[in-house]
């Protein structure tokens, strides 16, 4: 039995090898320094801190192309108290802006469900804009894995 | 002529050792080194409180007692490293005061394996375990005990393969568990997974696993008994990890995860609708539920498996307990619960060995033992060789019997480097034993069996040896999955455990020249278990029915194919 070199690297690799296949041009991978420049930017010069946001993502991937996220702010959606954007992104993709969520006092929460592709283990970071200013950030680092043998 | 128990001890061990090499101990001998030991031992406990929690897990289908080897290198990293369940042979011993060449420390250690086992026999049995749980359910009263299975129960034999489990919920029927949750389960498939769900009469409780299109629970969660008057829940939580470490395309239907968050609302809400106690059926591994003790508030008691790991008691973690009860239905786990003011205000706990020379078959779980085995009983006894060397699986890197599997996958099919996956299920063969077809598939019966045949750069394959490295030796235990490194024929490596991923493996060599292993080179690879869809090859039970056939005499020598460092 012959295989190709894209056979073989499904069999041996499974499902997170399949974004490295020369399919199409590959663009180069962002450095995390791309990532924190985007971060900086969209804090406006304030300094973001941990708290209300939360980002909740897997410890580890089961399928890179499709890895589910939350993000929710713990937020009452009025006045000074109001989330008007999160923004996702993903330190070691090629592209890191994922996704914007816009918010308005009609939302009544702020909170948001997608699904994103990661080509390998990174730092996945999500960031939320009050209508006061505030950012708030939270950090996971989500592994994507060739296939293990679990007993 | 009396013994005092030391003197027998003593010679138990040294009859062993000076027999063990001729072949098997005289019966003679062999009943005085059980004649001390008796059921009512066994089950000797300090009763206490209103609520017993038996616990069963990881059989992986062994109806009938085996030998299995304790593995002789389990290394703990980070915060785990050189405490239980990281603790093996004379480490083991003297950290729980266990004699050598005892009856426990048969039980729960490799060393003197072979002789020990031909003193003491086989443990396990699902008709002795029916024994223990109908004599607990007599002392305690049946409305003091509840009965829970961990899961890993329905994969792992030639029957539970040949039957797709039905084997194995037919048998746990008779045993009345009050609740169950799993892993291998799924590799039946999602139909057949459903089905055998609704077959088996009690709840299958996950409160980590999540229909992956909706995002909603697809199981329930917990469910909710009043025992000696006390409300407790059971919550339970399969293996995080199944979708990665088994084919996810056998179950493409939902999703897994540690979902440590999800727990948390699930126990506050047991708690809310008035559970006094709070137990974890869990199938996260010990490491998993260590950490997940320390962050989850209001379990009281984790019955915890997947790992494999005996610990001859529970573990306190702050207000947890958390007992690990073994595998391959070896042992029984026991803990009592004392509640008062809506709380566990004391508690007892031990694992009950299953010496199965010692305890009674419960005659009803015989039965029908034997009659889900009776249609493939020619089958199951046909003879393929012998083995002169211990046929083992368990141990961090390496074991004789994947030793011969990945002998048998370069022979049959042509490859210079075999991998095979590193399994925590599979019994032992002692020197001297025959080996059926039902000892092969006690190694290898799974759903997805196929033995491939690759291509793979040096580079790829140590991608694959550091991926599957990180999933055992990552300090973050939520990063683990609960095997042990995939095992390795035709090439030799060194392994630096408390590296990270990328820079564990090192010195990879082709074993027969000692030849580098060159990045850029191409090497043919075989292996099995993949968790890819679509793989092509024979099934690893017939590739190596015929190999061992071929054989007639099976001889592995102990190697080091791995050199490891710390």
């Amino acid at each position: 039995m012959t295989f190709t070199r894209r056979r073989m690297l499904v069999l041996a690799a499974g499902a997170a090898a399949i974004p490295i296949l020369p399919l199409a041009p590959i663009p180069a991978f962002a450095s995390a320094e791309e990532a924190a420049k985007l971060m900086a930017d969209f804090a406006a010069g304030k300094e973001a801190v941990a708290g209300k946001l939360k980002l909740t993502a897997p410890e580890i991937a089961e399928n890179g192309n499709t890895v589910p996220i939350t993000v929710d702010v713990d937020s009452k959606m009025e006045g000074d108290d109001l989330v008007q954007s999160i923004v996702i992104f993903a330190d070691g993709n090629p592209r890191p802006e994922v996704a914007t969520f816009h918010f308005t006092a009609l939302s009544g929460t702020a909170a948001a469900t997608t699904r994103m592709r990661l080509a390998k283990t990174q730092n996945v970071i999500a960031m939320a804009k009050m209508s006061d200013g505030t950012v708030y950030m939270d950090k996971k680092e989500v592994k994507v894995t060739i296939g293990g043998c679990g007993g | 002529m009396g013994y005092t128990r030391r003197d027998f001890l003593q010679f138990t061990f040294n009859a062993g050792v000076a027999f063990g090499a001729a072949g098997y101990l005289s019966n003679a001998t062999r009943a005085l080194a059980q004649q001390k030991l008796t059921q009512d031992d066994l089950l000797r406990f300090e009763s206490k409180g209103q609520v017993t929690l038996l616990h069963f897990t990881d059989v992986h289908a062994q109806l009938r007692p085996v030998f299995f080897r304790p593995p002789d290198t389990n290394i703990g990293v980070g915060d785990n490293a050189g405490i239980p369940p990281h603790l093996v042979g004379e480490e083991f011993l003297k950290a729980f005061g266990i004699e050598r060449g005892s009856a426990l420390a048969y039980a729960y250690t490799s060393l003197d394996y072979a002789d020990l086992a031909r003193s003491y026999g086989r443990l396990g049995g699902l008709d002795r375990t029916a024994t223990l749980v109908k004599a607990i359910r007599a002392e305690r009263g049946d409305d003091k005990v509840l009965f829970l299975d961990g899961g890993d129960t329905w994969q792992g034999s030639y029957t539970s393969l040949k039957t797709n489990g039905e084997d194995m919920v037919e048998c746990m029927k008779l045993l009345k568990p009050d609740a169950m949750t799993g892993h291998w389960e799924f590799t039946f498939g999602q139909d057949r997974f459903t089905e055998l769900v609704e077959q088996m009469g009690y709840p299958f409780l996950a409160s980590n696993v999540f229909d992956s299109e909706w995002d909603e629970p697809a199981f329930d969660n917990a469910a909710t008994f009043v025992k000696g008057g006390v409300k407790v829940a059971v919550i339970g939580q399969a293996m995080p990890y199944t979708p990665i470490a088994n084919p996810r395309w056998m179950f493409p239907k939902w999703s897994f995860g540690i979902r440590a968050d999800v727990l948390q609302k699930n126990v506050n809400e047991a708690r809310a609708g008035g559970a006094e106690v709070v137990v974890l059926i869990s199938h996260n591994g010990f490491d998993v539920d260590r950490k997940l003790a320390g962050m989850v508030k209001g379990i009281d008691v984790i019955l915890t498996g997947h790992t494999h790991d005996a610990i001859p008691a529970a573990v306190q973690v702050g207000q947890t307990l958390i007992l690990s009860s073994g595998s391959h239905g070896n042992y029984l786990g026991r803990v009592d619960l004392e509640v008062s003011g809506g709380r566990v205000t004391g508690h007892s706990s031990k694992l009950i060995p299953i010496f199965a020379d010692i305890i009674a078959p419960d005659p009803e779980m015989a039965a029908k033992v034997e009659e889900v085995r009776a249609p493939h009983a020619a089958e199951l006894s046909r003879v393929l060789g012998r083995t002169e060397s211990m046929l083992y699986r368990r141990g961090n890197f390496n074991g004789t019997w994947d030793d011969l599997i990945c002998q048998g996958i370069i022979k049959e099919r042509d490859v210079q480097i075999a991998l095979s996956p590193g399994f925590r299920w599979g019994a032992t063969l002692l020197p001297g034993q025959e080996i059926t077809l039902e000892d092969l598939y006690d190694e290898t019966s799974m759903s997805y069996p196929a033995v491939y045949r690759n291509e793979m750069t040096g580079a790829q394959l140590k991608e694959v040896l550091e991926d599957v490295c990180d999933n055992l030796f990552n300090p973050d235990p939520f990063l683990q999955q609960g095997g042990d490194m995939v095992r390795v024929g035709g090439m030799t490596y060194t392994c630096t455990v408390n590296q990270t991923i990328g820079n564990r493996i090192s010195n990879m060599a082709l074993a027969a020249t000692g030849e580098p292993i060159d990045p850029a080179k191409t090497y043919t690879v075989g292996g099995w278990a993949s968790v890819n869809e679509g793989v092509e090859g024979p099934a690893i039970y017939d590739l190596m029915e015929g190999y061992i056939s071929g054989l007639k005499t099976v001889s592995v020598q102990e190697r080091q194919a791995v050199k490891v460092i710390m």
